[in-house]
């Protein structure tokens, strides 16, 4: 049987569903060697700020059960080393590049976008849900009309596609997503990660020099699939879904919640080929259970009852 | 200390003095994260790859019970080990508790190498000492400190190396052990004038340089500092350029 993986988002065509999510796989450079990176359906690249930063002490990283909490706090070397040095390395790879970037002020995501403008980049992740910063980050992502006013001045400037990356940690998911939407976003991403914590009961510590951090891998994977449904309900534009995701399966659910795209995270720090591995899951039971086309899958789920 | 070998010809032809070895824990998914353990030292004729650890938590207890036979899933060789050429013809190699572990592999390379070399391993008391006798053969000299005297000399590990940087300087040094050695040694390395390698060790995610969670700072040369990566930058860096105030105090 021949399986066609291919799906579209925002007019552009992805070869299968699975993206390198941001935060988890550097540039891709990092990862060539262990994995092919044609076989991809896209990259988002580590994410990005207008000026270098240097990001959190550390330890920025802690084990929870089933879960990672991490506080790296967008480390990176700026949206012009990005284009100068890392961009045209990936750009040797057949995969589509999706940029995520992050900003103190609407001012700088709009810079950074103008920067970008005539880049050969297929996407940008607006994200607006990172929880280890001060300034901007999640700050943006839990109020609707800042949602919407960012949303909307970023896409001003901007010639690719917008994805708006939301965070979990509101009340309300939806109306996040609505106020997105709205603004004209052309996408929606999330989860990003659920705002945690760890101690050391011995040292009486946070394990985090931060304190607080992001948690993410499978314990989020519930959190993520009830929100990726909840805005696929509510919004018209395709959804990159992601939180945990470690199997094929994985990958199936959140499709049949409503995204059109996954982003695998975590699972790239417990094995340098995960994507390739789930991607191979996934084409086995696509073979087993008779899908021959993934775009079957999206949005599939069949509700009995229920009260949302 | 727990001692385990496993065989993989492409770890033991390609390790050197060092690098780490990330290992899936196996038998529980809940934990995710791989750990990182210092390559303890390589066969290249028969594939054998030995590692020493120290139990800390849930995962390197997993490990621990281990049976001959099982298999096991592990990346590596990875990361930045330590420098060493020909060239040197003497070195001095410090080593504190656990962070003894890669010294080993270390050593036997620069007696090889045709270096005369002095081994100064620290340890708690007498029952944290472990492996004596592959030093005792790859070394010139060797001084055991304890905390509590139960072996060797009673005191640290630094207090037998500046004895000996007054009697001799080295080519180069060595170090692995907890921050606080670290700091004199790299205290000791810069009143003498001795280059020195440190071992750094530090709470790590993919261990392939992706993810920025092993992050050590290292001086730039605007009098500043950046965000290094342990995993792939390190773990083995001058000591000069490392600020160990930034660092998480923890073996």
């Amino acid at each position: 049987m021949k399986l066609h993986l291919n799906v579209e988002i925002c007019g552009i065509s992805f070869k299968n569903p699975v993206i390198a999510a941001s935060g988890t796989f550097g540039f891709g450079r990092e990862y060539a060697r262990y994995v092919d990176l044609n076989m991809l359906g896209g990259i988002a690249v580590k994410g990005l700020t207008l000026s270098p930063r240097k990001g959190n002490p550390p330890p920025r990283i802690a084990e929870t059960p089933s879960g990672i909490l991490n506080s790296v706090g967008l480390q990176n070397p700026g949206v012009d080393y990005f284009i100068e040095e890392e961009l045209p390395e990936l750009l040797k790879y057949d995969t589509r590049i999706i940029v995520n970037i992050n900003g103190n002020t609407i001012d700088e995501y709009c810079r950074m976008v103008e920067k970008l403008r005539d880049v050969p980049v297929h996407l940008l992740e607006l994200n607006i849900s990172c929880p280890n910063v001060k300034q901007g980050g999640m700050a943006f992502g839990t109020d609707p009309n800042v949602v919407y006013d960012i949303t909307r001045s970023v896409k001003a400037h901007a010639r690719q596609p917008v994805i708006v990356k939301l965070t979990p940690n509101v009340t309300d998911i939806k109306e996040i997503a609505i106020a997105a939407e709205k603004g004209g976003a052309d996408g929606i991403s999330l989860i990003n990660t659920v705002l945690g914590m760890a101690i050391d009961a011995k040292k009486r510590r946070p394990v985090l020099a931060n304190v607080v951090g992001g948690l993410s891998g499978p314990a989020i994977k519930p959190i993520a699939l009830r929100m990726v449904w909840e805005v696929s309900q509510v919004v018209s534009v395709p959804i990159i879904g992601m939180g945990g995701i470690t199997t094929g399966e994985d990958v199936v659910e959140f499709l049949l919640a409503g995204a059109t795209a996954v982003g695998v995270g975590t699972a790239n720090l417990m094995s340098p080929t995960a994507c390739i591995d789930i991607l191979n899951q996934l084409e086995e039971y696509m073979l087993q259970n008779g899908v021959r086309d993934i775009n079957e899958l999206i949005g599939g789920l069949e509700v009995k009852g229920g009260f949302c | 200390m727990y001692k385990m070998a496993f065989i993989s010809s492409y770890i033991a032809l390609n390790a050197h003095p060092g690098q780490f070895v990330h290992i899936k824990v196996p038998y529980d998914n809940s934990l995710l994260l791989r750990r990182p353990i210092s390559i303890h030292d390589v066969h290249p004729q028969t594939g054998r790859v030995e590692i020493a650890y120290r139990v800390v938590g849930k995962g390197t207890r997993i490990l621990s019970r281990m049976n001959a036979g099982q298999i096991i899933d592990v990346l590596g060789p990875l990361g930045k080990g330590f420098t060493i050429s020909r060239e040197i013809k003497s070195a001095i190699v410090i080593g504190g508790g656990c962070g003894v572990a890669p010294l080993k592999f270390l050593v036997r390379c620069l007696k090889e190498g045709g270096g005369a070399v002095t081994a100064l391993l620290g340890f708690r008391n007498r029952e944290a000492v472990y492996e004596l006798d592959e030093f005792e053969r790859f070394s010139d000299q060797l001084f055991i400190t304890t905390d509590d005297g139960s072996l060797g000399s009673k005191g640290l590990v630094t207090q037998a190396l500046e004895k000996e940087l007054r009697k001799h300087l080295p080519d180069v040094m060595f170090a692995c052990g907890p921050v606080p050695m670290l700091k004199v040694v790299q205290r000791l390395a810069k009143e003498y004038s001795v280059p020195c390698q440190i071992s750094l060790e530090e709470r790590m995610g993919c261990g392939i340089g992706g993810c920025l969670v092993c992050s050590c700072a290292i001086r730039t040369s605007d009098g500043d500092f950046e965000y290094k990566r342990v995993c792939q930058d390190g773990p083995v860096f001058w000591s000069q350029e490392v600020l160990l105030d930034e660092a998480a105090l923890e073996c």
